[in-house]
């Protein structure tokens, strides 16, 4: 790891804002919490395929596979906030904890 | 130089901002933090030379899921119950979770010896991205369109009220 940013520097930031999503997702009860850190876990994900891109040579093929992540990331959040509204108007509450109507 | 300088404080920016969404006991701070976050990463993808990527990011990401996020936020707590984003009880288990993930990723970043190219000179790369959607990635540009079209229909039939006879 030499002076000048490289690859090894794109990898350790996204290891860390993975690890922060991460964390978000493992530690709130808001459903809309778990959806946002769920989110920077896929922006984690887009700057590997962007940095591997970059130093690797490959020059499109990782931006459009991170082109389609965001798209399948706009329709998880549509679908993800879509049920958290429902799950509301039902339950009155979004704590992942008190839907339990299912559970046996 | 400059580069080192411009990742170091996009980096130092980003990760601010990601920590501010995983610790923040308000669901609000947390949403809002969410913002830098994007913008940071906006800034970093600027910064790999993904220009297009850079902008799809900013009008899909900022401009629709985080005012999504906001509305879902402002339609699912009350005036008075703002402050409600508890945490859960085991906060340490989740620490310790990911701690252990994080130090096996570092450690696999660390002793790989990643494939790495010369690199190109930053060019626009709108021209090429559009002919490889139309060229050799046009089946799953096809179905990427039906996904959203679906998920289009799926939240607006999950989302309205019943009608009630």
């Amino acid at each position: 790891m030499s002076g000048a940013v490289g690859l090894d520097h794109y990898l350790v930031l996204s290891l860390i804002i993975f690890t922060l999503g991460m964390f978000t997702v493992l530690t709130r009860r808001n459903a809309i919490g778990i959806l946002m850190g769920v989110e920077l876990i896929l922006n984690s994900a887009n700057i590997n395929y962007l940095a591997f891109a970059y130093y690797g040579g490959a020059r499109y093929d990782g931006q459009i596979f991170a082109i389609f992540v965001i798209m399948l990331a706009a329709a998880e959040a549509v679908i993800g906030l879509a049920v958290v509204l429902a799950i509301y108007q039902n339950f009155r509450t979004i704590d992942v904890g008190a839907t339990e109507n299912l559970s046996g | 130089m400059l580069q080192s300088v411009i990742f170091y404080a996009l980096a130092a920016g980003t990760i601010a901002s990601a920590a501010a969404v995983a610790f923040s006991r308000n669901i609000v701070y947390s949403t809002f933090a969410l913002l830098g976050a994007f913008m940071g990463v906006v800034g970093i993808y600027i910064l790999l030379a993904a220009d297009f990527v850079a902008m799809v990011q900013l009008l899909v990401y900022v401009g629709g899921i985080l005012v999504l996020t906001i509305f879902a936020v402002m339609l699912t707590q009350g005036i008075g119950d703002v402050t409600i984003s508890n945490r859960a009880v085991g906060s340490v288990p989740a620490l310790v979770t990911v701690a252990i993930a994080g130090a096996v990723m570092l450690y696999a970043i660390a002793h790989t010896r990643w494939h790495q190219a010369a690199l190109h000179a930053a060019a626009p790369t709108t021209y090429g991205i559009g002919n490889a959607f139309l060229g050799d990635y046009v089946l799953p540009f096809e179905v990427a369109s039906l996904v959203l079209l679906a998920a289009l229909i799926g939240a607006i039939v999950i989302s309205r009220h019943e009608a009630r006879e």
